[in-house]
């Protein structure tokens, strides 16, 4: 787990993963990604594949196994960036409170 | 939704042979099947297209679907035992170390009849505590418990009795270390009815289970067991305070797991022949209470192993009905096929590898299909159970269909990447159950941005080259390697390996190096090859055991003093632990992985050494392999280079290397004895795929890619590309028999990491 904590000094960073979400990041949006993309199992978000290479759905993985993949029909992307962009800003929320569209 | 699978009894046979074809359907009445040659497995519309090729053989379907179940859980069954006195004394005894306590009821000991569930178990309640508990026939169960839970991987001495005398039942759990403060022991006796006790059933003694109606057993212990005793008279509470010996009066039973640890049977020491047999194989050569750091080898102070670790998830073999059988055609063509089973939208692959005729090669060159590497990541849990590999992967986790049913159905047994439920590490890996990652068309988790293709399906990225190329090949596995030694290699003037050559056994390892000696060219065409030491076991069929002790890239530590395989009793770990480093072998070895974006080589000034000078004709340069399907480079995922410390021969030449990777790439934990900064991929320099070549003595060459990514470039441009053209170059010297000059060798052995080109 990171003990980074995002402050608005990593406004830049998260606007250049904005500009780019599939691109190799800079060591300061590295460091906000280890965060963002840090954490426990449960609830974690991933992409559950609806057609492969074209579409998928987001899901949250369970606590256990034996527990299914809670898909949040509805949050369909068929574009792997702007999957990576919508789970940033969820995950930028649920770190900061700040809405990001917002804040950029 | 994965509604079909299947499994097949063997992984290779020879044209003539046959297959045993097991499957299992959910909900589907009927299912056909074919066969199949897999050619390119790769579904991601921006490659080379997915190609198979449908082989003319009635395989005798539609077959009609049934559903088999898979019973996961490990457990020791002791047959043969006379039925007890219905009017005797009766007690129970073992150490047992549990490692899920308070996780529902687990049995230490049983023996119940699975009809009318009579009989007598002592056990751990959902409380985690100890509880002895007797079933009369038409009654219902009286038991005790002490109440006090245990703690989890601490030893505890538990016994059960029953007194005829006085009906007095008795349960007991002392801690073998007690601490202060810590009420973790206990006491509890209760008088119980004689007309609600039963010991005269005829059902046999389980051990780490219990019976059950619709299934083979139930209830199974998590933890270590050790020495359990059956007496045919209570015992006095003295002697519930001390693990009896062999010697006590009134045994029944007194089973020694320290006996034939590299076996499935259990012996028992009482003199009364109880023997018994282990299902789905827990694990032994594990320490027992005992176990106090003299000695690290199980077979060479066995008492001190005198433990079995039992798992509620342990997997060996799903021992399903054969559902049909295949005669392979007489004249069928050496490849890589797969049984195709399907129902509507359904479908199921079991890939397997048809070799050439017994004693014969029907081609110059063989391919390698490494399948005890298959089995190490086989219905690997990496997408799933750890959250990590978003971060490693630097992109979030796609989840497959597989994925899902996995996750739904973790019956279907793990690999050396996933944990036990109780959160121990994996030693054994089987294929006798289906291995849904082991298919074409399938995705992965850690192969590179792009088609993020794996072991199996990443591999078909070779095959397909081949294809294109219109170059023969035949194809053998790890199996035969195994089983037969340089045999299985011999006639074959060039060999070429998978992508991710990973895990090699001893044998393997052998016959690949006798055969190079001799003369043989090896193409390793991977990365991270010839990494961890595997046994294959020396009777069962289709299971090997891996424990990665001292360091290595792992996703567990085995336990100090379990760093010997229990199947050979070898020591197990990294095989530049075992003094057979991969660099001896293939002149490189692993130095870092990452799995987000692979990159190009640039080529070396060794490149113009005219012994090379083949691998590089009608390439251009200096940059080779800036394009891929793994990764967007040839140089990627996991990278191997040169280290002559660790026994890259003198006369290497490192023809090409990759230059900056993303900090996602990091340097593997058996280099990084003092962790320093700038351990990353745009930092550190021993972060880097070196592609190399040598002679050996006897008149034959190693070409090394040293990355998992190489051959997803291979199809780029319509296999029109440099990293093709120098894997066709090196192809067609390695088949000219022309035998390759024996190197002058510039310099004594080399300090540190440089190479000898540099």
């Amino acid at each position: 787990m990171s003990r980074y904590r995002i402050t608005r000094d990593d406004l830049k960073h998260a606007a250049e993963f904005r500009a780019d979400p599939l691109g190799i990041p800079g060591p300061g949006l590295q460091r906000v990604l280890n965060l963002l993309r840090g954490g426990p199992r449960s609830g974690k978000y991933v992409l559950v594949v609806k057609e492969p290479f074209q579409r998928w759905v987001l899901g949250r993985l369970p606590a256990d196994r034996g527990q299914s993949v809670e898909i949040m029909e509805g949050l369909e992307f068929t574009d792997l960036a702007e999957a990576e962009w919508e789970v940033f800003k969820l995950r930028w929320k649920a770190n900061t409170g700040q809405d990001l569209e917002r804040e950029l | 939704m994965t509604r079909i699978l299947g499994y097949a009894d063997r992984v290779s046979a020879a044209p003539g042979e046959r297959i045993q074809v097991m499957v299992s359907c959910e909900g589907l009445e009927q299912y056909d099947a074919n066969l199949i040659r897999v050619i390119q497995g790769d579904i991601n519309p921006s490659g080379p297209g997915y190609r198979e090729e449908s082989v003319s053989l009635d395989l005798g379907g539609p077959f009609k679907g049934r559903y088999q179940p898979i019973n996961a859980g490990s457990h020791a069954v002791v047959n043969g035992a006379a039925p007890f006195n219905a009017r005797t004394s009766l007690s129970v005894q073992a150490l047992i170390w549990p490692t899920l306590p308070g996780r529902g009821s687990q049995t230490i000991l049983s023996r119940e009849d699975p009809e009318s569930g009579a009989g007598f178990r002592l056990y751990l309640d959902p409380k985690g505590a100890a509880a002895f508990a007797f079933t009369a026939k038409g009654k219902k169960s009286e038991g005790i418990s002490t109440e006090m839970p245990l703690i989890a991987e601490r030893w505890y001495l538990v016994n059960g009795s029953y007194d005829a005398k006085n009906g007095a039942l008795t349960v007991v759990q002392r801690p073998l270390k007690p601490y202060p403060k810590v009420n973790d022991a206990g006491k509890v006796s209760r008088t119980v009815p004689a007309s609600m006790v039963s010991t005269d059933i005829e059902a046999p003694i389980m051990i780490a289970a219990r019976p059950a109606t619709d299934r083979p057993a139930m209830e199974h212990f998590n933890g270590r067991i050790e020495a359990p005793k059956v007496f045919s008279r209570s015992l006095k509470t003295e002697e519930m305070e001390n693990p009896a010996g062999t010697d006590c009066k009134d045994l029944v039973a007194a089973w020694d797991f320290s006996v034939g640890i590299s076996t499935e049977q259990i012996t028992d020491k009482s003199g009364n022949q109880l023997h018994g047999h282990l299902v789905n194989l827990p694990t032994r050569g594990v320490c027992g209470h005992a176990w106090n750091g003299d000695e690290h080898c199980w077979h060479k102070k066995p008492e001190h192993y005198a433990a079995i670790h039992f798992h509620d998830d342990d997997l060996y073999d799903c021992a399903w009905k054969t559902d049909f059988e295949i005669r392979l055609p007489d004249h069928i063509s050496s490849g890589v096929y797969a049984i195709y089973l399907h129902s509507g939208s359904e479908e199921y692959y079991i890939p397997f590898s048809v070799r050439p005729p017994r004693g014969t090669t029907t081609a110059p060159v063989a391919f390698i299909l490494p399948t005890a590497s298959y089995m190490a990541y086989a219905n690997n849990r990496i997408g799933i159970d750890l959250p990590e590999t978003e971060i490693v992967c630097g992109r979030l986790t796609q989840i497959n269909p597989i994925d899902l049913f996995m996750q739904t159905h973790p019956e279907i047994g793990l690999c050396f990447y996933d944990l036990h439920n109780d959160g121990s590490g994996v030693f054994y890996s089987s294929r006798l159950r289906p291995i849904v990652n082991m298919q074409p068309k399938q995705i992965g988790h850690l192969g590179g941005a792009g088609s993020n293709l794996w072991q199996f399906n990443a591999d078909t990225h070779i095959l397909g080259w081949l294809e294109q190329l219109g170059q023969p090949f035949d194809v053998i596995t790890d199996e035969d390697l195994e089983a037969e030694g340089s045999k299985a290699l011999e006639g074959y003037r060039a060999v070429i390996t998978g992508t991710h050559p990973e895990y090699y056994s001893a044998g393997m390892l052998d016959s690949l190096q006798f055969w190079l000696d001799g003369g043989g060219r090896l193409m390793y065409l991977g990365g991270n090859g010839f990494y961890w030491r595997v046994s294959w076991h020396p009777t069962l069929p289709g299971v090997i055991e891996c424990r990665k002790s001292e360091d290595g890239i792992r996703a567990f530590a085995p336990l100090p003093g379990e760093f010997y395989a229990s199947f050979t009793g070898e020591y197990t770990g990294l095989w530049r632990r075992n003094g057979r480093p991969p660099n001896e072998l293939v002149g490189i070895g692993m130095v870092s992985q990452g799995f987000d974006y692979s990159s190009p080589y640039v080529i070396r000034e060794a490149s113009r050494d005219p012994r090379s000078a083949f691998v590089f004709e009608g390439v251009e340069g200096p940059v080779i392999g800036d394009y891929g399907l793994s990764g967007g480079g040839a140089a990627g995922l996991e990278l191997d280079a040169t280290d002559h410390a660790l026994g890259t021969p003198p006369h290497t030449l490192v023809l090409a290397s990759s230059e900056r990777h993303s900090d996602l790439y990091l340097m593997t934990p058996e280099d990084m004895n003092d962790p320093v900064p700038g351990l990353g991929g745009t930092e550190a320099e021993i972060i880097r795929a070196e592609m190399v070549f040598f002679e050996t003595p006897g008149g034959g060459a190693v070409f090394s890619t040293g990355s998992i990514a190489w051959s997803g470039s291979l199809s780029h441009a319509d296999y029109k590309n440099d990293v093709a053209r120098i894997t066709i170059n090196v192809l067609k010297r390695f088949l000219d028999e022309t035998p390759f000059a024996p190197a002058p060798v510039k310099a004594s052995r080399q300090p540190g990491k440089t190479t000898c080109s540099d």
